[in-house]
């Protein structure tokens, strides 16, 4: 085993690691407040990635440049999903909930592919890209710029929101919630609107998440179905509605999915099933996931 | 609730009903008289198939399964490489993948019930992914470039033979076993749901822990409950290999194959009889018109469209067409709607099992 391969294999898998938790972080905490489990949220991210390709062919303004744009609008998106379909069926049958989301991404995704075709996009000569042409070499390790921010922007991401769930009055009323719905709203917090703010934060956080990656990795209608299944699989395996298990999940993600080719050997075509397994693994000997409450 | 109903009073009335039905449902490869919308039928009747025994596991036991598909292409790809290397006829071959979907069923099932809620649903999409991965990269199988099923010929030109499952010259017998093999799924739910097992899944889908004070072997009668869904789910896939003369792992065993089966059931309303069937009368034609009316160029109005209705139905009925047919029927007799029917009480017991699992074995 070649160890500078090893080690750039680690380093890949952290990085991407990072995105895979940030994407899946809005979803847990959706989860944990309400019980529901997005399943639009890959086509959320792939609504970002469009939002930033589009910021750079028609406005001209680089990703990096538009992300507060991207953020604020997928924000918005939440928002609207929330208060649109989410709020009718708090109360309908599980098998409902999930549905409702279901549709949600098929329309999305839909609706992508009908107003910019199937066509694959990619943001042209993106600024991170040619920041110190693109790559760095940490002694026979390459990594690429567009990746290293996009892990440093979802470590800033995720620093701020367990900051703002554990420290200001708003994410201790967030916790609140998640914790006991009716004492919560005995003690005065509006659950609906911790409910709304719930999905602007995960909106928000998908489009952080979508404006990065849309820098080094193309655009389809369709790339939402990959991410999204990695976050569902990440925020079971770190415990549904927990945030810190959607960071250590994420991370454990994306250094299985890039390292099990070369420490085990299986074949690259494998290294998703690889993951899955380990899902189906980790939660064979704890049903609720890493960090899971129940 | 169609049970229910043939023994509360309305059964002449039922009866004649079904027997038209019977005779519409018979006659219809005659009224259509063309490939494309006999084709339509076909799919509808297989997806009724699939959806009822979806239903078996999703909708009597309550366990959501979003792996079917990975049943149903054990079962294509089963009879397939039989009769492709050996020369076994699919009627063998799909016996022989029901035992294998349902063996491996139940390999899965035994410790993937441990879970409850989400868990179980995303374990059985795992599942799944990890089979259409496997397919994918396996040589044997052909890969993710599939296989093609022999032709049966006669003087060199491909023709029709019951031996090999297969009508190349007239589509119609493939029509009629698909709605026997509907039938016979249908009959194995209502005999499934009248006997002790279908109240125990109830049982176990209504209150899991107690069920299990009451002396329910919960892990037993899930197991059942999802060898009887992969088998099933496996005789429609030799079906459609058959059908199609093409199999591959994407077609299959895709995730969205899963998830429309689901939805099937769901749409017509889960852990009822006639819920997957309904279901699929109104979605199947739905989604293949609009596909064919609008999606032709791949400009995705169609999935817009489904994407749009299956929103629609979530919010404004949950419960499914089968809950608005009870309603309607309520309404019709003047009987006060206040005391729910068993599925919507039911149905109203799922939402504090979200999310939470359960220790399978005790």
């Amino acid at each position: 085993m070649d160890t500078t391969l090893l080690i750039q294999a680690l380093v890949n898998g952290l990085l991407i690691g990072m995105v895979y938790a940030l994407i899946s972080v809005g979803l847990t905490l959706i989860f944990g407040l309400m019980e529901i489990v997005n399943f639009a949220h890959g086509e959320f991210l792939m609504l970002a990635m469009y939002a930033a390709f589009w910021g750079s062919v028609l406005l001209h303004l680089d990703p990096m440049v538009s992300l507060p744009l991207t953020v604020a609008g997928l924000g918005l998106l939440g928002l609207v999903t929330y208060r649109g379909i989410i709020a009718q069926i708090l109360r309908a049958p599980m098998l409902a909930q999930i549905f409702a989301t279901f549709g949600l991404g098929l329309f999305l995704r839909g609706l992508a592919q009908y107003l910019w075709s199937p066509n694959f996009r990619t943001v042209e000569r993106p600024w991170l890209g040619q920041l110190s042409g693109g790559t760095v070499d940490l002694g026979g390790v390459f990594l690429g710029v567009p990746q290293i921010a996009a892990a440093v922007l979802a470590a800033l991401a995720f620093a701020a929101l367990s900051l703002f769930i554990s420290r200001t009055r708003v994410g201790l009323a967030l916790q609140a919630v998640a914790e006991d719905r009716a004492t919560a709203t005995l003690m005065g917090i509006d659950s609906n609107r911790m409910f709304a703010l719930g999905w602007v934060i995960g909106g928000a956080c998908v489009g952080l998440a979508g404006a990065v990656l849309a820098c080094f990795y193309p655009i389809t209608p369709t790339v939402g179905i990959l991410f999204g299944l990695m976050s569902y699989i990440v925020v079971a395996l770190g415990g549904f509605g927990s945030v810190p298990g959607a960071l250590v999940a994420g991370l454990l993600v994306g250094l299985v999915q890039e390292a099990s080719p070369i420490v085990f050997g299986v074949p690259t075509t494998y290294k998703y099933a690889v993951v899955f397994a380990l899902y189906l693994v980790v939660v064979l000997i704890r049903p609720q996931g890493l960090f899971g409450r129940f | 609730m169609t049970t229910a109903t043939v023994r509360t009073g309305t059964r002449p009335v039922f009866w004649v009903a079904l027997g038209l039905l019977a005779v519409v449902l018979l006659a219809l490869p005659l009224i259509l008289r063309s490939d494309s919308r006999l084709n339509i039928a076909i799919l509808v009747l297989v997806y009724a198939a699939l959806a009822q025994a979806w239903n078996l596991l999703g909708g009597f036991a309550g366990q959501i399964s979003l792996g079917n598909a990975a049943f149903f292409g054990l079962g294509a790809y089963t009879s397939t490489i039989l009769f492709s290397r050996w020369e076994v006829t699919p009627w063998l071959g799909m016996l022989g993948g029901a035992l294998v979907a349902a063996v491996f069923a139940v390999i899965i099932g035994y410790p993937v019930f441990r879970l409850g809620g989400h868990y179980f649903a995303i374990a059985t999409i795992a599942m799944a992914e990890i089979v259409l991965t496997v397919f994918n990269d396996w040589e044997f199988v052909g890969g993710a470039v599939g296989l093609l099923i022999p032709f049966a010929r006669v003087d060199g030109r491909p023709a029709d033979s019951w031996y090999y499952l297969q009508f190349n010259q007239h589509k119609e017998p493939y029509y009629y076993i698909a709605l026997a093999l509907v039938v016979l799924v249908t009959a194995v739910t209502i005999g499934v749901s009248r006997s002790k097992v279908g109240y125990y899944l109830r049982a176990i889908k209504n209150d899991q822990q107690a069920a299990r004070a009451l002396g329910v072997h919960v892990l037993r009668y899930k197991l059942i409950a999802i060898a009887l869904s992969a088998a099933f789910s496996a005789i429609v896939g030799t079906f459609y290999a058959q059908y199609l003369l093409y199999i591959d792992p994407e077609t299959t065993m895709r995730l969205e194959l899963s998830v429309l089966i689901a939805l099937v059931a769901i749409l017509g309303g889960v852990g009822t009889v006639a819920g997957p069937l309904i279901g699929a009368a109104v979605l199947i034609p739905a989604a293949e018109l609009t596909r064919s009316q609008l999606g032709g160029t791949g400009n995705a109005v169609d999935l817009i469209l489904y994407g749009g209705l299956i929103i629609l139905i979530s919010i404004f009925q949950p419960n499914g067409l089968m809950g608005l047919v009870e309603r309607v029927r309520r309404r019709g007799r003047g009987r006060p709607l206040t005391p729910p029917s068993d599925e919507e009480a039911l149905a109203r017991e799922e939402a504090p099992l979200l999310g939470t699992y359960e220790e399978e074995r005790g």
